[in-house]
């Protein structure tokens, strides 16, 4: 894509794998576009399934608008659910039947300007990305002057005021009845499609001179503003994408379940994205992609746990909540393992899961020896 | 002709006074230092004039071309002081440790971009140009500090002299006509300080710089300043040339230790 220039100084694997990396990678997205063409088609997977995919794709974007203020400009933010709501119902507004609006607001009318609203997916997915975005500049000017846990404790704050007021706008938001009927537009092509461009936009941006900044005022902030990087301004920047971003994964969200209320929006929800984040590694494009997948994948696999099932003589009744359970433990145990998340700060390339492979043996092999010294020394 | 003055520039942290009524003039191309015992306020000063901290008191001028008209830059934010025309390193190296050498200098230059974000995230012919005239005099740049092998390794992964060396080329990228320098010769070895005296008044003839720096290694002080002030708990307690400064007193009482016990 860009010319990099040949310099004698660079590592000669990654000139070597150039192109048989490029390949691969070709190849596996075509399988992977083959396979949702299919897919979509009814032919493979149920609706069930698909949604399934659908919500990766939405929480992809929302961790990696997480990723951008969190792990690649370090600013702990947690505004995130805030920005999700308002481009989950500016994008909702937009795209539901002005005759299904009508009847939706019974417990007060809706207020006219609300109810001519109308536009095409696309457009109202954009305005409600632009919307949250000027809310994150909104509250950006105050709470940027922050740093670290207050940081976090000020945007948890913002996100609560944004979704009590989303409460009770009454005659535009409908309260805390929520928006029904959202036109199910956003399949999976949509989904993906986006997550694709987020994630072009995202690599692009990372290997820009703004890129750079953002990831100077993490690694240290003094010295950054020492080399004439604003911090305000820097910091506001990556904000304000990462709250576009929010709405635009509102927005998907929104029409993926149909359905939405405040109280889907709550603090958890800002919870579930940090999980996500720090479970793919804060700084990897690729680790909250996978984080996503991960996560939203377990947690639907995992259902069939709270209908109780038995291991061998074993049998667990069923147990509502259980599966939330199992859901944490193994995430304890994930991150027990990968303190840094699963990518660390690194992306995705076909070197490194190479490497990852080759190195499995021999870490199968050094957790029996340990083991093995372990019971030695008891003795 | 001065490039840098202060004007009594005090600084109080609480009841502290850290810095009190400091008045130090540079001369354009000048190599000054400052010296004085730990905790007698010398990267205060720094702080001070870099706007890190805002004076309690006094003012902070600076003319990049040493001219007459000096504007105030007193507690102006860190960035657009640097913007200005004055470069620090730190005492404690400050690298940016999660990047390369190549992309740490490269850091240094992004206050000279004209494009915007997005811009530069599609890839602007303006953009593309910009970031091509970075990337070659960063690597132009590191190949004067003997830096260039190095370029695509982590910073950190560097050893202590040459991530001095790289903080001192991290400055330079931002193009000053000042250059502090705080401690460069902290954790060198004999061979390296050596190397660094001649290596700072090269750069400064090169890169057409003034230079303030502040150290504690006597050798380097002596060898490679015009002028010095001393600082003794806050206070300037002499100033002078090299030669002045050695037969001084004062500074032989404050500097060397001489015991007053209680």
């Amino acid at each position: 894509m860009s010319k990099e220039s040949k310099s004698p100084y660079l590592p000669a694997t990654t000139q070597k794998h150039k192109g048989l990396s490029r390949t691969l990678s070709i190849v596996v997205l075509a399988a992977f576009a083959v396979f949702l063409y299919m897919a979509n088609s009814g032919k493979i997977l149920g609706s069930y399934e698909l949604r399934i995919i659908r919500l990766c794709g939405v929480y992809a974007i929302a961790a990696l608008s997480m990723n951008l203020v969190n792990g690649f400009t370090g600013q702990f933010s947690l505004g995130q659910a805030g920005f999700m709501a308002i481009g989950a119902y500016v994008t909702s507004l937009f795209i539901i039947p002005t005759a299904q609006k009508t009847a939706m607001y019974y417990v007060e009318p809706i207020a006219p300007w609300v109810e001519s609203l109308q536009a095409p997916f696309i457009v109202a997915l954009i305005i409600g990305g632009l919307v949250a975005a000027l809310a994150a500049f909104l509250i950006g000017f105050p709470v940027l002057r922050l740093r670290g846990d207050y940081l976090a404790i000020a945007t948890l704050g913002f996100s609560e005021i944004i979704r009590i007021f989303i409460t009770n706008m009454i005659p535009i938001t409908n309260g805390s009845l929520g928006l029904k009927n959202i036109p199910d537009t956003a399949n999976v092509w949509w989904t993906t499609i986006a997550v694709a461009i987020v994630v072009i936009f995202m690599l692009r941006l990372m290997k820009t001179s703004y890129g750079r900044s953002f990831k100077a005022i993490r690694d240290d902030d003094v010295a950054a503003e020492a080399m004439g990087i604003s911090l305000f301004r820097h910091k506001m920047l990556s904000f304000v994408i990462g709250g576009f971003l929010a709405g635009i994964s509102g927005g998907l969200l929104a029409s993926v379940v149909g359905a939405i209320t405040p109280i889907y929006f709550r603090f958890t929800l800002a919870y579930e994205i940090l999980l996500i984040v720090v479970l793919g590694g804060q700084g990897s494009i690729t680790g909250s992609v996978v984080g996503a997948c991960i996560l939203t994948v377990a947690r639907e696999w995992l259902r069939f746990m709270d209908n109780g099932f038995s291991i061998g003589p074993l049998t667990v009744p069923p147990i509502a909540g259980m599966r939330m359970l199992v859901f944490s433990i193994l995430l304890m145990i994930i991150i027990l393992f990968y303190r840094r998340g699963l990518f660390g700060s690194n992306e995705f390339s076909w070197a490194g899961l190479l490497r990852v492979i080759k190195s499995i043996p021999q870490g199968i092999k050094r957790l029996f020896t340990r083991k093995a010294k372990a019971e030695g020394g008891g003795s | 002709m001065s490039v840098l003055t202060t004007k009594g520039a005090t600084m109080r942290f609480g009841g502290v006074v850290a810095v009190d009524d400091l008045n130090i003039e540079v001369e354009r191309g000048e190599i000054v230092a400052l010296i004085g015992p730990n905790g007698a306020g010398k990267t205060t000063a720094f702080n001070m004039i870099t706007g890190v901290y805002t004076p309690t008191e006094g003012d902070v001028l600076f003319n990049k071309d040493g001219g007459k008209d000096m504007r105030t830059i007193t507690g102006k934010r860190p960035d657009l002081i640097t913007k200005m025309g004055i470069a620090r390193t730190f005492q404690n190296i400050r690298l940016f440790g999660e990047m390369t050498v190549l992309d740490n200098v490269m850091i240094a230059q992004h206050l000279h971009i004209k494009s915007g974000l997005f811009g530069a995230v599609i890839g602007w012919p303006r953009y593309y140009k910009e970031e091509r005239r970075m990337k070659d005099g960063a690597l132009a740049l590191l190949e004067r500090v003997g830096l260039l092998e190095e370029a695509y390794e982590l910073s950190t992964s560097l050893p202590y002299g040459k991530q001095r060396r790289l903080e001192i080329a991290r400055a330079l990228a931002t193009e000053p006509s000042l250059l502090l320098l705080d401690e460069p010769a902290a954790g060198m070895n004999p061979t390296e300080t050596l190397e660094l005296t001649e290596f700072v008044r090269q750069i400064r003839d090169e890169f057409d710089l003034t230079v303030l720096l502040i150290e504690h290694h006597m050798q380097i002080v002596m060898d490679i300043s015009d002028r010095i002030y001393v600082l003794d708990f806050g206070k300037t307690i002499a100033r002078g040339t090299p030669e002045e400064i050695q037969n001084n007193e004062r500074v032989i009482e404050a500097y060397l230790g001489v015991a007053d016990v209680d």
